[in-house]
């Protein structure tokens, strides 16, 4: 009985061991992250780009209404691509979008708003890109669309005609 | 006169260095637990991406607001999810992870008393 527990163990360990590297295996490598939603917004102390003001998170985002809050730079080339889709979306009254302005000079955003057009209804300074890590963001350009302080959609990535028509049903 | 205003310089001067050596050493290691999520194989500490340098920063402020290394972990944890430490929490998704090792060991430890201490009694 002894002998055959030793070979049995022994076994065991190996199919283990081999079931979780095959498993390893089909896992894919490539990181995608998790995009959660339905949290509440955080709260935090921004700057505000054109007054210099200092307001809550809170604050911005009170109103009943739909908000698509739009990380973006001027040195960005998706959101040069994406600018027209915001232009676009603000069309509706029912949506309002805000800003972080990410790691940019005001000079230089400001020339970027003059040449595409500035769909933004406020924009939060975010010099240090603190406060995109607030919001969990990777980079620019990534959209958070907002309802009732909560979270509902995160888009990560340059908005597209897609993800354009999927907001559009969001605030219907 | 001089001595004395030089001693109070100096007496002054090293407990703020000692706290700024202590803080640059947590915060490096804090770092070096956070994985980079737009690079490949790195830390936040090795990282030299815009997003690694802007979690280098709210490390600092985190520490400055003297938040402990354990709340600085969740607060990430919190925001990225699990992903971003390197070192997985003990949980239901990272028990095996974690007691495999420990199992294997014992395991081993009972085949060598059963082969050799067993035998020579």
């Amino acid at each position: 009985m002894k002998n055959k527990l030793i070979p049995f163990s022994i076994a065991l360990i190996f199919i283990i061991i081999f079931i979780i590297f095959y498993k390893g295996l089909q896992d894919t490598n490539i990181y995608t992250p998790k995009i959660k939603i339905n949290y509440e917004i955080p709260s935090a102390s921004v700057e505000l780009f054109d007054s210099n003001e200092i307001v809550n998170t809170l604050e911005i985002f009170k109103l009943d209404k739909f908000y698509l809050l739009n990380i973006w730079s001027s040195w960005c080339v998706p959101c040069r691509e994406e600018h027209p889709i915001l232009m676009d979306l603000i069309k509706d009254d029912n949506l309002k979008v805000i800003g972080i302005n990410y790691k940019d000079t005001k000079k230089n955003a400001k020339k970027f708003l003059k040449e595409l057009g500035n769909p933004y209804d406020k924009i939060i300074f975010d010099n240090e890109g603190i406060n995109a890590i607030e919001w969990g963001a990777y980079g620019v350009p990534e959209s958070f669309l907002i309802n009732k302080n909560k979270i509902i959609k995160k888009y990560i990535g340059p908005l597209n005609k897609s993800s354009m028509e999927e907001i559009k049903l969001f605030i219907k | 006169m001089k001595i004395l205003k030089l001693f109070l310089i100096i007496f002054f001067i090293f407990p703020i260095n000692n706290l700024k050596a202590d803080n640059e050493i947590l915060k490096n290691k804090i770092t070096k637990n956070l994985r980079c999520l737009i690079c490949q194989g790195q830390s936040v500490y090795d990282s030299d991406s815009e997003f690694a340098n802007s979690l280098k920063i709210v490390v600092d402020n985190k520490i400055d607001e003297g938040l402990s290394e354990k709340q600085i972990y969740s607060y990430f944890q919190n925001k990225y999810g699990e992903w971003i430490l390197y070192d997985p929490l003990f949980n239901k998704n990272t028990y095996f992870l974690w007691l495999l090792p420990l199992l294997i060991f014992f395991v081993g430890g009972a085949i060598i008393f059963n082969k050799f201490i067993k035998k020579q009694k």
